[in-house]
C-alpha cells in the first residue's frame, strides 16, 4: 500500500516535472510565449490538378505545367511540397521579358511529365502561407498598351454607346472602371450591355476586358484563391487590375469594390493560363484550404528554419495542418477529463455516465454555450416526454434504446429544418450532439425518473450539465487552448495530477454536506 | 439548514469518506476476483447454501427472454407472493416485491396493483440489463417473500426490513437496520428513502435513525419511535454476518441479513462496496472502529472470539440505562 502510494507519487512527480520542464525549456530556449499573445493565421493551400489522359495506355506523353504563385502583397510562403509519384518533376523559371502576356515579373512553374499514363490522375502541390503584413501593395508592373479587339459593326456600335455613357458619368479611370463593373452587376443592365454579353456568349469577363481595351485602359486579370477555412473544392477566382495613369489598382468584379481583398491570395497576375495540360483532357484545378492559428514566434521559426527550431520538427507543427486541427481538439480532452476527475473525486458531483459530460462539452464547443444548452435541454426534454409514452409500449430494452436513437435523430432533423426556416442558423449546429449519447442519457434519465423520482433526475442531470459546462469553459479558454496546443508536453503533467488525484483519500466537498448531521447527537 | 461540517471535524470523528473507502479499504482489502461471488446474488445464494447458511428460498431463475412468455404458468404458478430481482442488481434497483394476488392482478407491497404484462415487462428489463452494473445482460431470480419477524413489524412500512452489518477481516464493526418506508416501495435501501437505524454492536439496540442522511426520531409512516428497538437473535445475526467473510474471502464486506419469522436470521445478500450512511445512523465514524477491528483480527482467528471482543469494544450503549457511553472507543 505504502509502496504503491510512493510509486504513484514518484511516477506522478516525474510526469509533472517532465511536462513542466519541457514546457519551460521550450518557452525559454525557443522564446515561445507561455501566454497567448500574437497569433498568425497560417493557411495550408493544397492544389489538386486532375486530368484524364487523352489516349490512355498508348505511348502518348503527358506534360502538365502549373504556374506557381510568388509571394507578394505581404504574403509569405512558408513551405512548399509537391506530390508527383511516377512523374518526372521539375520547376521551370520563366523570366518576364520573354513573355509579355504574362505580366508578372518572374514566374516559375511546376512541370510534371510522363511518357505514358493510363488512368485519370491527380497531382498535388501544397504550400503553407501566411500574411506577414496587412496592406502591402502589389509590386509595380510594366504597363503594356492595350490591344483593341476587332468587333462586328453592331457590337462596335453597342460598345461605343456604352463607352460614351460611362465617359460622361465618370471623372477618372478609377471611377470609370467602378461604374463599368457596377453596370455588369446590376439586376437589369441596359440594352447595349445585355447585347454585348449575349454576343460574347455570356462571358462577361471577356466583355469587361474588351471594354477596357476599347477605352484605352491597360488592364489584365489577377487569378487567385479566396481563402475560406475548410473549403475543399475552391476554384480560382479573378480580379481586374487596371492602370490609372500613375499606378495599378485592383477591382473585384464580383462586387465592384476597389482594392485587393484581404482574404485573396494572388496566384498569378496577368492573362496567361495558370494550368496547361498536354496529352490530357478534362483537366481541372481545385484547392483545399485549411487555416490554423499559430503563435507568431513559431511561424517566424518555421520561416527561418533555424537549427534552434529543430525541436519544432518533433512537435505537432510538423503534421499536416488538417491533422494539427484534429490534435488541437484532442489535446483539450485530457483537460476536460481532469475537470471530470476533479468534480467527481474532490467535489463529489454525481453525473449520469462518467465521461458523458465531456462529450456534451465537445458539442458545446461547436454550438457555443447557450445555444448548446438550449438545444441539449430541448432534446432531452422532448426525448423524455416521448420516451414516457414508449414506456407503455412494453418494448425490449435494446429495441427501446434503438427507438430512442432514431427519435433523437428525427428530432434533430426537425429542429434543424424548423430553425433554418425561421432563420435561426445557429440551431443548425444541433448535428454536433452525439446522438447515441443523447439517446442513452434520455433512457437513463427516464429510468431514473421512474425508479427514484424527478429529484434524482435533477441531481444527476444537473450534475452532468454542471460538469459539462465547466469542462466547456475550461476547454474554450484561450490560455488553455494555447498551452495544450503549443506545449503538448503539459499533458504529461496533467496525467501526473490525475494519477495523484486517483490516490486522494480525503473528503469530498459533498461529504461535508452529507455528514452534516454527524456529531449533533 | 444547509450548513456544512468542517473536514477537520469529520476527521476527528473518524468519518470514512468515499475516496478513502474506495482506496484504503475496498481497493486494498477486497480482491477483484472475489467480487463475482457477491455481485451475483445467485452465486452468493449457492455458496451460502453449501456452507449451511440460511437464505430465502429460490423459486427459480429466468435466463432467456423466451422463458418470460409463460413464466406465469411455470415459475410463479400458484404462488401468491414472490420477489423478482436482478441477479446482479444493487441499491434496491429492479426489485419487484409481490405480496399477494387480486384476481388476475398482483399486489405490490405498497398495495398498488399491477397486471401480468407489467410483471413480464419488468422481467424482460431485468434480462436486458437495465438495472444491472454496467448494463450487462442479466438473469432474473424469483425468490420467496420473506415473512419477517413480527417484533420488527411496526418499524418497517410496506416492506421487509434488513440488517446491514459491516464486517472487517471477520470482525463485525458496525450495524444498521434499514426500514422500508412508503417512498422506498417495499425495499429497504437508503437510496430509495428507507430509514437507517444505527444498531449497537454490543447490545443490538437502536442508537439513532436517519432518512436521506438526516436524523429522524420516528418512522415517517408508522410514527413509531425508534429508541425502543431491540433486534432479536443479535448474537446469531453477528455470527451469520461474520461467517460470510470467510465464505467470500472479502475483508471489507457488508452483509444484508433479514429476520425470518420461522427460520430466524437469513442472509439476503452481500455487498463488496457497502455504503457510508451507516456512520450517520450510528453517529460514529468507521475509521477508529476499523483500526480497532484490525487489532482484534491480529489477535485471534477464532470467529466467536472476534465477535465477543467486538461486542465488548464497540458497545456504545450501557445495556442497563440505554444511554450513550462514547467513552468505550
Ligand atoms: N425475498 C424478499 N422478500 C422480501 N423483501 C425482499 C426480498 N428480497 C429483497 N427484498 C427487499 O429489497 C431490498 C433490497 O434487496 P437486496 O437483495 O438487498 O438487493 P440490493 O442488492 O438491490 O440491495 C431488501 O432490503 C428488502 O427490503
Ligand atoms: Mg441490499
Amino acid at each position: 500500500m505504502i509502496n504503491s502510494k510512493v510509486q504513484i507519487g514518484l511516477i506522478a512527480g516525474v510526469f509533472i516535472a517532465l511536462g513542466i520542464g519541457l514546457t519551460l525549456y521550450k518557452a525559454i530556449s525557443l522564446d515561445l510565449p507561455l501566454l497567448p499573445d500574437q497569433y498568425r493565421e497560417v493557411w495550408t493551400v493544397e492544389s489538386k490538378t486532375s486530368f484524364t489522359p487523352t489516349r490512355a495506355g498508348a505511348k502518348s506523353p503527358v506534360n502538365i505545367e502549373l504556374k506557381l504563385p510568388t509571394a507578394q502583397a505581404g504574403w509569405v510562403i512558408l513551405d512548399e511540397h509537391f506530390a508527383s509519384s511516377g512523374f518526372g518533376f521539375s520547376i521551370v523559371e520563366q523570366s518576364a521579358g520573354s513573355n509579355s502576356v504574362n505580366a508578372s515579373p518572374n514566374t516559375s512553374a511546376a512541370r510534371w511529365t510522363r511518357q505514358e499514363l493510363d488512368r485519370p490522375t491527380t497531382l498535388y502541390y501544397k504550400m503553407q502561407v501566411y500574411r506577414a503584413s496587412e496592406n502591402a501593395v502589389l509590386p509595380a508592373l510594366p504597363v503594356s498598351v492595350a490591344e483593341k479587339p476587332l468587333l462586328e459593326p453592331d457590337q462596335q456600335a453597342a460598345m461605343d454607346r456604352l463607352l460614351d455613357r460611362l465617359h460622361t458619368q465618370s471623372s477618372d479611370i478609377d471611377s470609370f472602371v467602378q461604374l463599368l463593373l457596377q453596370e455588369f452587376l446590376r439586376d437589369s443592365p441596359d440594352q447595349d450591355t445585355l447585347f454585348l454579353i449575349d454576343a460574347y456568349e455570356d462571358d462577361s469577363f471577356a466583355v469587361l476586358m474588351d471594354v477596357l481595351a476599347m477605352a484605352d485602359i491597360s488592364a489584365h486579370q489577377i487569378r487567385g484563391i479566396v481563402l475560406e477555412d475548410g473549403r475543399r473544392r475552391q476554384t480560382l477566382s479573378a480580379l481586374i487590375e487596371v492602370y490609372n495613369g500613375q499606378r495599378w489598382s485592383v477591382f473585384d468584379p464580383s462586387n465592384a469594390s476597389p482594392g485587393l481583398p484581404n482574404n485573396f491570395f494572388v496566384w498569378q497576375r496577368g492573362n496567361g493560363s495558370v494550368l496547361s495540360v498536354i496529352g490530357g483532357r478534362d483537366s481541372s484545378l481545385e484547392f483545399a484550404l485549411v487555416s490554423n492559428s499559430l503563435p507568431a514566434k513559431a511561424v517566424v521559426g518555421m520561416e527561418q528554419r533555424s537549427d534552434k527550431f529543430a525541436i519544432l520538427d518533433f512537435s505537432i507543427y510538423t503534421l499536416p495542418v488538417e491533422q494539427q486541427g484534429i490534435f488541437k481538439g484532442l489535446l483539450l480532452i485530457p483537460v476536460a477529463a481532469l475537470v471530470v476527475v476533479f468534480m467527481r473525486l474532490l467535489v463529489g458531483v454525481k453525473t449520469s455516465g462518467t465521461f458523458m459530460p465531456i462529450l456534451i462539452a465537445l458539442a458545446f464547443i461547436q454550438t457555443t454555450l447557450f445555444i448548446g444548452l438550449a438545444i441539449f435541454l430541448g432534446l432531452i426534454g422532448i426525448g423524455l416526454w416521448i420516451r414516457s409514452y414508449l414506456s407503455h409500449l412494453n418494448l425490449l430494452l435494446v429495441a427501446r434504446v434503438a427507438t430512442v436513437i432514431i427519435m433523437v435523430i428525427l428530432l434533430m432533423a426537425a429542429l434543424a429544418v424548423i430553425s433554418y426556416k425561421l432563420g435561426m442558423d445557429q440551431v443548425l449546429t444541433v448535428t454536433f450532439f452525439p446522438t447515441i449519447i443523447v439517446a442513452w442519457t434520455i433512457e437513463r434519465m427516464s429510468i431514473l425518473w421512474e425508479e427514484e423520482g424527478g429529484h434524482e433526475v435533477l441531481i444527476q442531470g444537473g450534475g452532468s450539465l454542471l460538469v459539462a459546462v465547466l469542462a466547456y469553459l475550461v476547454m474554450s479558454n484561450p490560455l488553455v487552448e494555447h498551452l495544450t496546443f503549443n506545449f503538448p508536453e503539459l499533458t504529461l503533467s496533467l496525467l501526473g495530477v490525475i494519477l495523484l488525484l486517483g490516490k486522494y483519500t480525503g473528503y469530498r466537498l459533498s461529504e461535508l454536506y452529507r455528514f452534516r448531521d454527524m456529531g449533533t447527537e | 439548514m444547509a450548513k456544512l461540517i468542517s473536514p477537520f471535524e469529520l476527521r476527528d470523528l473518524g468519518i470514512l469518506g468515499m475516496n478513502a473507502r474506495n482506496i484504503s479499504f475496498i481497493g486494498r482489502y477486497n480482491q477483484r476476483k472475489n467480487y463475482r461471488l457477491v455481485d451475483n446474488k445467485l452465486e452468493t445464494k449457492s455458496a451460502a447454501l453449501s456452507r449451511g447458511i440460511p437464505v430465502p428460498q429460490l423459486y427459480g431463475t429466468i435466463e432467456y427472454q423466451f422463458q418470460i412468455k409463460d413464466m406465469l404458468n411455470t415459475l410463479i404458478k400458484g404462488r401468491d407472493s414472490f420477489v423478482i430481482k436482478p441477479a446482479q442488481g444493487s441499491g434496491g434497483k429492479g426489485i419487484l416485491v409481490v405480496v399477494g394476488r387480486d384476481g388476475e392482478q398482483f399486489i405490490k407491497s405498497s398495495g398498488a396493483l399491477i397486471d401480468e404484462r407489467e410483471v413480464r415487462r419488468h422481467s424482460s428489463n431485468i434480462l436486458a440489463g437495465l438495472h444491472s452494473l454496467g448494463g450487462r445482460n442479466d438473469s432474473a431470480m424469483i425468490e420467496a417473500l420473506i415473512d419477517f419477524d413480527p417484533v420488527l413489524k411496526d418499524y418497517s412500512f410496506e416492506g421487509v426490513p434488513d440488517i446491514r452489518v459491516i464486517v472487517f477481516r471477520g470482525v463485525p464493526v458496525m450495524a444498521m437496520m434499514r426500514c422500508a418506508t412508503h417512498s422506498s416501495d417495499g425495499k429497504a435501501n437508503l437510496h430509495q428513502g428507507a430509514v437507517g437505524v444505527g444498531i449497537d454492536i454490543g447490545s443490538g439496540q437502536s442508537i439513532c435513525a436517519v432518512q436521506h442522511n438526516r436524523i429522524v426520531t420516528q418512522h415517517p409512516d408508522t410514527k413509531i419511535a425508534f429508541n425502543q428497538l431491540q433486534i432479536p437473535h443479535w448474537q446469531q445475526v453477528l455470527e451469520l454476518a461474520a461467517s460470510c467473510a470467510s465464505m467470500t474471502g472479502l475483508d471489507y464486506l457488508g452483509a444484508d441479513i433479514v429476520l425470518d419469522r420461522q427460520s430466524g436470521p437469513m442472509l439476503l445478500e452481500l455487498n463488496a462496496r457497502p455504503g457510508l450512511a451507516i456512520q450517520v445512523a450510528n453517529q460514529v465514524g468507521l475509521r477508529h472502529r476499523l483500526a480497532a477491528a484490525a487489532k482484534i483480527a491480529d489477535l485471534t482467528d477464532n470467529q466467536i472470539e472476534k465477535i465477543s471482543l467486538a461486542r465488548q469494544q464497540f458497545s456504545q450503549l450501557t445495556v442497563a440505562t440505554g444511554q450513550l457511553s462514547m467513552a468505550i472507543i
